[in-house]
């Protein structure tokens, strides 16, 4: 079925990002709320939509739009065109539903910011970005979005450029995804070559009569893409630096929409990666790692964002995973990113009212007792905290749960590796949540004597609020009577993964219960570590793993030793070549010629008597010559 | 008589014109050497046109007579413009485009 209102999802935020940024300071008073009314307004038509789509049979639920014939080269025609399914949906109601409420946030949280108006002014370019890449319907389409968030993640990140560090993370984010951007490319190319088009319905037709070798190189790069773009091993290390950026915008981008795009991308690539097993055991693979990595760096983090980032890293790190366990895994990835978008933009922006309150500290060591001045914060943040811990009946128990099941009953060995992995993940992340939460909320106040705790406005609260609300009762929603896996199974074919002939290794009861004795057993190390008095300033004397955890496991100074020094010693060889070699020889020949032109011009002494002199000599040598040759 | 005395007077005549050239000053005479040594070649070209029986010799020296007549033009006319201007007719003064 074909559509006319999709485009407005985008225009609509494309058209407000670009006028706030014209009108400059002249919007100052007002282009705040212009902002958040178009957002809302682009939630409003998503979710118009969704209720039309509800309406529709099940097989008839897809609608696309023909914008315009964007490229048209011999056989190589791609449309500006836009699909949304039920997929794109469930995207587009997250973006525009959290991103409209980290809007009303950001009105507060900025509101003593000189340069409000351009903050709004970027992240309604990033609400359209995000929307174009969740709706284009090619790669082609989907790589232009996947740039514009790219740049809306840059911008925002360097958002408070005038301190140099913070331009650095910003720069760091935006060349860390340009790498993932090159897979990206890649991706399509091979596909270009190998099926001819690079729409997702085209190559989903031509899928099955291409090579396992080629699906596996688009399946490998669309992976780098991802790792990129979702903050995932080996491309990890900018998410943390990322939290530079305004604390709203960690939470929208850094943590509910932008790095989860990765997660789209291998599902709506669903074809290529269920016909590519190769592909599809490395995606596994890096979800896996990703997922202890960041469960490990959280353990470690007394900053309460990178704290939350390294989680965003491992809850992304879920997905993946869950998205390489075929058929059966991407309604699990789509619903444990759509829970995980409530309870961590939740928990972002609860730590956001914290740092709002406390002067912008950031060091948990200096936090404490806060539950008594923030009741509300703390209690939006408690039931994120129950949410990503995975404890019933808040929401990443169901999809947390489902993942780990999913992940036991991989076939063979495979499994138990990677349930494995997923159930310590469970543990650890119970154990650094429990951490954060000690730290900051209870025990006795370690802050300094400047600092005057309080409350946020309702502006800032009321976003949490709903949010939290979201982290309660989203994952029932979505799982009760597997709602949401048959919304998905359309899209991603889940409904070939025939459920009778799979060995169930354990059954699900099983599972849940392992994994609540993992979450108990987390959240006890950390009451029992952290009851006592926590000292102001981090200890030096800890053990050996502690520290390189602190260090983010090493993954700054493996980029600098294995990329960065290497990369510099090159440049500085290439330089010396160019400035000793190549230009050496040009000067040296230009030397050559002022120094013979100097002896030449002697003979140029303006009396026309030597000239004659000369002519009758050359002359002479020339008969001379011919006198010679002949003779 | 032998021809080839003839191409004995042309290269003595030529010999002159050239020195000529080389060592005098006056544009006049510079001038007229170059004169000389242009019909040293033309009387050369005869000679040959004399002893191989071809009138080739002879049509190129009308050909450098004209061109004789046409350079004598010309060169008198820079001559007079330089004494006009200068007061002086030594080629030695003329080296202007040097400094």
């Amino acid at each position: 079925m074909t559509s006319n209102n999709l485009v407005y999802l985008i225009a609509l935020p494309l058209f407000s990002s670009g006028f706030l940024m014209i009108l400059g300071r002249r919007a100052d008073k007002w282009g705040h709320i212009f902002a958040t009314l178009i957002s809302a307004s682009a939630f409003g038509i998503g979710a118009f939509e969704f209720l039309q789509m509800l309406a529709r049979p099940s097989e008839s639920r897809a609608l696309t739009q023909k914008l315009f014939s964007w490229i048209s080269v011999g056989t190589f025609q791609v449309d500006a065109s836009l699909l949304l399914d039920q997929l794109s949906i469930s995207f587009v109601l997250l973006i525009t539903g959290v991103g409209t409420l980290i809007h009303i946030y950001s009105i507060a949280y900025m509101s003593h910011d000189m340069d409000r108006r351009r903050f709004f002014a970027f992240l309604n370019f990033f609400i359209a970005a995000m929307l174009l890449l969740v709706l284009g319907d090619s790669y082609l389409n989907l790589y232009v979005g996947w740039e514009g968030v790219g740049l809306a993640s840059y911008l925002l990140i360097g958002f408070w450029n005038q301190k140099p560090e913070y331009a650095t993370a910003a720069k760091k984010a935006f060349v860390a995804n340009r790498v993932g951007d090159v897979g990206l490319s890649l991706a399509i190319m091979i596909a270009f070559a190998t099926f001819g088009t690079v729409s997702f319905s085209g190559v989903e037709e031509k899928v099955s009569g291409a090579s396992t070798a080629a699906l596996t190189g688009i399946g490998l790069m669309l992976l780098l893409a991802a790792t990129g773009k979702s903050a995932q091993f080996p491309l990890q290390s900018w998410l943390g630096d990322a939290m530079a950026g305004p604390t709203p915008v960690s939470a929208l981008i850094h943590a509910a929409t932008m790095v989860t795009a990765g997660v789209y991308l291998i599902t709506r690539s669903n074809f290529i990666f269920d016909n590519a097993p190769t592909a599809q055991l490395c995606v596994v693979i890096i979800g896996a790692i990703t997922l202890m990595f960041g469960a490990l760096i959280g353990t470690a983090k007394d900053d309460i964002k990178k704290a939350l980032a390294a989680s965003t890293m491992s809850q992304i790190g879920y997905m993946i995973l869950a998205t390489g366990l075929g058929p059966v895994g991407y309604a699990f990835a789509i619903m444990h990113l759509l829970t995980h978008g409530f309870f961590k933009a939740g928990m972002f922006l609860g730590a956001g009212s914290v740092m709002h309150g406390m002067d912008d500290e950031v060091n948990m060591r200096k936090y404490g007792g806060l539950g008594k001045f923030m009741p509300i914060t703390a209690i939006t943040f408690g039931l994120g905290y129950l949410a990503i811990i995975g404890v019933p009946p808040f929401a990443g128990f169901y999809s947390k749960d489902k993942i780990i099941e999913t992940a036991f009953n991989a076939e063979g060995i495979k499994g138990l590796f990677i349930g494995g992995a997923a159930l310590l993940g469970a543990l650890v992340t119970a154990f650094y949540m429990t951490r954060v939460i000690i730290l900051t909320f209870t025990g006795t106040k370690r802050w300094d004597e400047k600092a005057h705790p309080h409350e946020s406005p309702f502006l800032m609260w009321g976003p949490m609020a709903i949010l939290a609300i979201g982290s309660v009762a989203s994952g029932f929603l979505l799982s009760s009577g597997n709602r949401f896996v048959s919304w998905l199974a359309p899209v991603v074919n889940s409904h070939e993964a025939d459920h009778a002939e799979h060995v169930e290794r354990f059954q699900p009861v099983v599972v849940t219960s392992m994994a609540l004795v993992a979450v108990v057993i987390g959240v006890a190390i950390a009451i029992v570590k952290y009851r006592s008095e926590v000292p102001r300033v981090a200890p030096t004397n800890v053990r050996f793993f502690t520290k390189i955890a602190r260090r983010d496991l090493l993954q700054d100074d493996f980029n600098e030793a294995v990329l960065m020094r290497p990369g510099q010693a090159l440049t500085k060889f290439l330089v010396a070549t160019d400035e000793k070699a190549i230009d050496g020889a040009v000067r040296t020949v230009g030397a050559a010629v002022i120094g013979s032109s100097k002896g030449i011009r002697k003979t140029q002494t303006g009396f026309v008597r030597s000239y004659a002199l000369l002519i009758l000599l050359g002359a002479f040598a020339l008969l001379a010559t011919i006198w010679v040759v002949t003779l | 008589m032998n021809s080839a005395n003839y191409l004995y007077l042309s290269a003595m005549l030529f010999t002159i014109g050239a020195v000529g050239v080389v060592i005098r000053r006056n544009a006049i005479v510079v001038f007229m050497c170059i004169e000389l040594m242009l019909n040293a070649a033309n009387l050369a070209f005869v000679t040959f046109a004399r002893i191989n029986g071809t009138l080739d010799g002879q049509v190129i020296a009308f050909f450098t007579m004209v061109v004789a007549a046409c350079e004598v033009v010309v060169g008198l006319a820079i001559i007079v413009t330089i004494f006009r201007s200068r007061r002086s007719t030594s080629v030695d003064d003329a080296s202007l485009l040097k400094r």
